[in-house]
């Protein structure tokens, strides 16, 4: 056995091909290899979020991941989200609700948040909290990160019932 | 921190891992969600030389009718069990936890098997597997084993499976109809590990309580039934009698937040709002 594997994976809706060592987990390797700046490393076990990613459209835990693990699977950063503009509005909230300080904790936050809001249904402030019980936040005391996540979540469950009529 | 080295294979068939395991020994782990193993790797309170990952056996994964029972494959997500419609209408004392296993980015990942397998003892599924009375199915080159849950857990992180045996799924016997299960537990935020727990489910007939089960978690090196407290309990017995009997029954060594006194009392609280909910 070699230490290192050959995988092939989707990233950010591209193909890839690549040669992996096996003790490394994915968000060094997104980081170092890709370059990607949006997965972070924080507690590296699993208590912070981080380093959450989605993988095969679910949340996971970025750094409890291997990257060999990646092989045969779709990998989204928040990179993608933003491309895709999936949470545009909830990034722009976040500006104006000054959502972030620091920002470290930020990239995990909104792909948590966009989690909830794909749900498309609408949910209390303690549901919301409930969803990002996984994310810790160090400087914003959570509040305007909940209520920008809440104003989105209003504005899209009423623009929904507009076009449905 | 990072993990120290460690080669990986992902075998095919469940025959090949258990081989590959029995191979390697204590120097190798079975991966399965990684959601505990990986912590401690990078840790590095543990360094095997090789991981077997056992995510592309398929056919540990879901949930399905045994008979007049329930089958929860090993590799099924806890984010799987929650969303099963067998476990909302037959198993609702698994539903009931769920809110409490974790958070969405971890419950999409962790397995059923893997938190059995691990034992920690304020984990919520090894409490359900005491509960109600599941049966633990391990596999070796020598073939299955069922082992009952009473029997299983032996203590901190240590149960009746092998060094080598791969946990392949737990059987739970027909929960009768119209049972109530209630979990209730103190964590310091949602979803992380409980300081106390408690499960308790029972069938109520008039003003009685029938069947009742009552398992506590989070104050013993493993998840605790107590059969006095549950006969008190159907037989209506005034609280003080019932927390004697806790008293009696538990004994919660102090860790670096709470004494086991407070264990103690936090289990009780939560056994009375556990009671209230049953009779409601
Ligand atoms: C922040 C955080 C909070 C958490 N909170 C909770 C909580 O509140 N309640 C709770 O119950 N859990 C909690 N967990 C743990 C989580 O539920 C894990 O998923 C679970 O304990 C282990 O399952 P796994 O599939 O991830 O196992 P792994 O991490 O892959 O493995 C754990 C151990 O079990 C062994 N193993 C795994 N599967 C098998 C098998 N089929 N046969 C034999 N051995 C096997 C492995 O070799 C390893 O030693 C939390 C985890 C984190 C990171
Ligand atoms: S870095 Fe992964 S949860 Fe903290
Ligand atoms: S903005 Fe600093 S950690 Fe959240």
């Amino acid at each position: 056995m070699s230490e290192q594997m050959q995988i092939s994976f989707i990233l950010n809706g591209e193909r890839k091909q690549v040669l992996v060592p096996m003790r490394l987990h994915i968000i060094d390797f997104l980081r170092e290899k890709y370059e990607l700046s949006s997965p972070r490393v924080g507690c590296e076990h699993g208590v912070c979020g981080a380093c959450t990613i989605r993988v095969d459209g679910e949340l996971a835990r970025g750094c409890l991941m291997l990257a060999v693990q990646a092989d045969g699977k779709t990998i989204e950063t928040l990179e993608h989200l933003t491309q895709t503009g999936e949470i545009k509005d909830l990034q722009e909230k976040f500006v104006e609700r000054n959502a972030l300080q620091c920002g470290y904790c930020t990239s995990g936050m909104l792909i948590t948040a966009a989690d909830l809001l794909k749900q498309g249904k609408p949910a209390s402030r303690e549901a919301i909290r409930d969803h990002l019980s996984g994310n810790y936040c160090r400087c914003t005391g959570y509040e305007a990160i909940v209520d920008s996540i809440e104003a989105v979540m209003k504005k899209r469950v009423e623009s929904g019932k507009r076009a449905a009529r | 921190m990072k993990a120290a080295p460690f080669l990986y294979v992902k075998p095919k068939s469940i025959d090949e891992a258990v081989a590959l395991k029995e191979r390697h020994g204590a120097s190798a782990r079975y991966l399965a969600g990684g959601q505990s193993l990986m912590p401690v790797l990078n840790f590095r309170l543990d360094r095997p030389d090789l991981l077997i990952d056992i995510n592309g056996l398929s056919e540990l994964r879901g949930v399905s009718n045994s008979g007049s029972g329930v089958k929860i494959g090993a590799l099924t997500r806890h984010a799987e069990v929650a969303k099963s419609e067998i476990v909302k209408s037959q198993l609702a004392l698994l539903s009931e936890c769920i809110p409490h296993i974790a958070h969405p980015a971890i419950r999409s990942g962790g397995t059923f098997g893997g938190s059995v397998a691990l034992a920690d003892p304020a984990a919520e599924w090894p409490a359900c597997c005491l509960a109600l009375d599941a049966r633990i199915v391990l596999r070796s080159s020598k073939g299955e084993r069922r082992v009952e849950a009473k029997d299983y857990f032996l203590g901190l992180y240590d149960t009746a499976r092998t060094e080598n045996e791969l946990l392949i799924r737990v059987e739970f016997p027909a929960v009768a109809a119209g049972t109530k299960a209630v979990a209730l537990e103190l964590a310091r935020r949602r979803g992380d590990f409980a300081i106390a727990g408690v499960l308790a489910q029972a069938k109520k007939t008039g003003v009685r309580l029938e069947n009742v089960r009552v398992v506590f978690f989070g104050i013993s090196d493993r998840p605790v039934r107590l059969s006095a407290v549950e006969q008190g309990i159907a037989e209506g017995q005034p609280m003080e009698t019932i927390h004697q009997a806790i008293d009696a029954g538990i004994n919660p060594d102090d860790d670096i937040y709470q004494s086991g006194a407070t264990k103690t009392h936090l289990a009780k609280v939560l056994l009375g709002r556990a009671v209230e909910q049953l009779r409601q």
